[in-house]
């Protein structure tokens, strides 16, 4: 009766913040919760295969959405799309997916998940695998220091059902040595072009240390601490990936990946741009491969994906080109920065920095950043959201002359203005953080401007 | 004129943007015209910290602080006192302060002994202290200083040194006692990250000025540079409702 009631509410929460303009990915889920506090326990039983927690620092919803995706091939599929990944958020996908009786249409759970509710979770859900694609410095002021982030995650593999899976990232050292100490199958994934990679570290990867104490040496660095590394003193060193990317072209489209797995190589054109979405893409393919997926047949539906919401996604508004990317940390935000750079014609970009409890209460994360290479560039920047004096101040001291930055803290205004001074040819690139991108996105909607965002 | 700036340790002590603090130095004595030698000194590295004039150490995780940890000790310690005896100016931001004091005594185990520049010590704290800071502080004729701390570790001053700031908002050193940071002679020692000196240039040039005096031998003035942006930022923090939402 009580689960009834609950889910009742909860959808009538969820149609109403919807006709109000509202996202609706977290307050339905409140208010399922907050009736029935073991709403998620009773979806997990409900869930016959079982349900699959991706998390880690930069990456999760986007490998979520092509796990899900892939998985949906065979199976109905529950999902939390638009990035809603804390308890609540969970809660809603679930809710999206049962009748009004509270019983579960889907029998398969695909759920991105923040690294501090990693235990909850997976207490809650016995998940049977999991991904988790990397560890980087991100919104620390909520969680305390890196490795704390690295325990939370350790802490829910304790309650993955056992003999479960778990698709781990070769690459980054923090991740790789995750399934030590469960009875969890590691399922590694990882790039072998070594030619995408560089001998010297960026700044904003740090010095890493094996567990024995000394420093890691690396052979290859992809991107930030991502790399092949090994320890001279133990011997412990990168594990060999079963899903690996053997060789990267870049196509006007997007990139021509091979990637080798053990049902033989995959040839694929992935319309995402970026190494780090290669890393997303090899994650899922390797959690998908767990779940006993046809791998070929997936290298063939990958060329079909389409953009997640947010993680950079193209619009036409008012004629213009505009590109939107959430940017969240330091090595997100370099990776951005580097692609944008790469382009010709006139740009403007916005960066929208909030510093809300979902984005991070401290900015100071900015520093770690290399605006430098914009101080020669010729795009007029404005510094948006609630911290915009912090964003135009890092630009000052990054050597962006102060004639070329404005300041417009309202993330649409900042964007209107933007449109308003550009040519035809050019493209405004707005980079906003988690919630300066809902704000923008509530509001562009409001403008017609663009499709709304969830996906139910 | 020349300054000569010692970043110490900067991979493995860099917390929450704490390069931006160099980042500010280098660029506001470059503004005024001085030619800024910048060293890079890492783990074993011999370089002379007596020939800086102004000494940088940022905050680490636990993991990289017990790993310079020996080597400031064995290494550093020597050429570094020499450094503040002659004047020098040093910048030390959370664990690095606490690696300034006397001793830091952890939740279990013995005491691990710190350089002893500072007259304060650091008790291990089960809580983290974490938010916006707000703090006002008369060694720098009572400016405001604006910044994000986030340490569990509680520091206690000693009598041989002035707490930096007392704090409006936010815990400061300890949670208790209202001092935040820490000064003595030219070394200045606080919790606050932000990166602190670009949004506090009162801090900034206070360091800037005791490094160019050290260097020059006599009394220096700053030419004034145009701080709009700095102000901006720095009014932004100090006027938030209640620090955080």
């Amino acid at each position: 009766m009580r689960q009834t009631v609950a889910v009742g509410a909860g959808k009538l929460t969820r149609q109403l913040s919807r006709w109000s303009g509202r996202g609706g990915s977290t307050l339905p889920g409140r208010v399922v919760l907050a009736l029935e506090p073991d709403f998620l326990r009773r979806m997990a039983a409900q869930v016959g295969t079982g349900s699959l927690l991706v998390t880690g620092t930069n990456g999760k919803t986007t490998t979520a959405n092509l796990l899900a995706g892939m998985l949906r091939r065979g199976h109905r599929v529950c999902h939390n799309a638009a990035g809603a990944n804390l308890l609540v958020g969970l809660t809603t996908a679930f809710l999206t997916e049962c009748d009004p009786w509270g019983r579960l249409r889907a029998e398969l759970a695909v759920l991105e998940v923040d690294e501090a509710t990693m235990p909850r979770a997976a207490a809650e859900l016995s998940p049977v695998g999991g991904v988790v694609t990397n560890f980087f410095r991100d919104q620390l002021d909520r969680y305390g220091e890196l490795e704390h982030s690295v325990e939370l995650v350790r802490r829910g593999l304790a309650h993955f059902r056992p003999g479960g899976f778990l698709a781990l990232n070769a690459d980054d050292p923090l991740v790789a040595g995750l399934a030590e100490g469960t009875d969890l199958r590691a399922v590694y994934f990882g790039v072998d072009d070594a030619s995408l990679g560089t001998s010297r570290r960026e700044h904003a990867a740090e010095a890493r240390t094996c567990r024995c104490g000394q420093p890691l040496g690396y052979r290859r660095y992809f991107y930030a601490h991502l790399g092949h590394w090994a320890c001279s003193e133990c011997g412990l060193a990168r594990p060999e990936p079963a899903i690996s990317l053997r060789r990267l072209r870049p196509r006007a489209e997007g990139a021509r990946l091979t990637v080798a797995t053990p049902r033989g190589e995959l040839e694929f054109t992935f319309p995402l741009p970026g190494l780090y979405n290669v890393y997303n893409v090899l994650g899922a393919l390797a959690a998908a491969w767990a779940m006993g997926e046809d791998v070929p047949a997936l290298g063939r539906d990958l060329a079909e994906y389409s953009t997640v919401f947010g993680r950079m996604e193209r619009l036409r508004v008012r004629g213009r080109e505009v590109r939107l990317a959430l940017v969240k940390n330091p090595v997100g935000f370099n990776q951005v920065l580097r692609t944008l750079g790469q382009e010709r014609g006139e740009q403007v970009l916005v960066l929208a920095i909030n510093d809300r409890y979902a984005d991070g209460t401290d900015v100071s994360w900015l520093w770690d950043v290399d605006f430098e290479p914009l101080a020669g560039a010729s795009s007029r920047i404005i510094a948006s959201g609630i911290r915009a004096a912090d964003m135009a101040l890092r630009l000052k001291y990054a050597g962006v002359p102060p004639q070329r930055v404005s300041v417009i803290e309202r993330p649409i205004t900042a964007l209107e203005r933007a449109l308003a001074g550009i040519g035809a040819g050019g493209v405004v690139w707005v980079l906003p953080t988690y919630t300066a991108l809902l704000e923008l996105r509530a509001d562009m909607a409001r403008r017609g401007w663009a499709r709304r965002f969830w996906r139910v | 004129m020349q300054v000569c700036i010692a970043h110490l340790y900067p991979e493995l002590m860099n917390l929450y943007g704490d390069r931006g603090n160099v980042i500010a130095l280098e660029r506001r004595a470059a503004w005024r015209g001085w030619e800024v030698e910048m060293r890079r000194v890492g783990l074993g590295d011999p370089f002379d910290l007596g020939e800086a004039d102004l000494i940088f150490l940022g905050g680490g995780e636990d993991r990289s602080q017990q790993l310079i940890f020996r080597d400031l000790l064995e290494e550093k310690a020597a050429s570094l006192r020499r450094a503040v005896e002659q004047g020098a100016a040093v910048l030390a931001i959370c664990g690095g302060y606490q690696l300034l004091g006397r001793h830091y005594r952890p939740a279990q185990g013995d005491e691990i002994p710190g350089l002893g520049l500072l007259d304060a010590h650091t008790e291990a704290g089960e809580r983290r202290l974490i938010g916006d800071v707000v703090a006002e502080s008369p060694p720098l004729g009572g400016a405001t200083l604006v910044g994000f701390e986030n340490h569990s570790g509680r520091t206690f001053l000693g009598e041989g040194v002035t707490p930096l700031a007392r704090v409006r908002a936010g815990f400061g050193n300890n949670g208790e006692d209202g001092t935040e940071g820490a000064v003595w002679r030219g070394v200045v020692g606080t919790y606050l990250h932000g990166a602190v000196l670009p949004k506090n240039p009162a801090l900034a040039d206070y360091l800037l000025r005791r490094a160019m005096e050290h260097r020059a031998g006599r009394p220096v003035e700053l030419s004034p540079l145009d701080d709009a942006a700095e102000e901006r930022a720095h009014r932004a923090l100090l006027h938030r409702p209640g620090g955080r939402r």
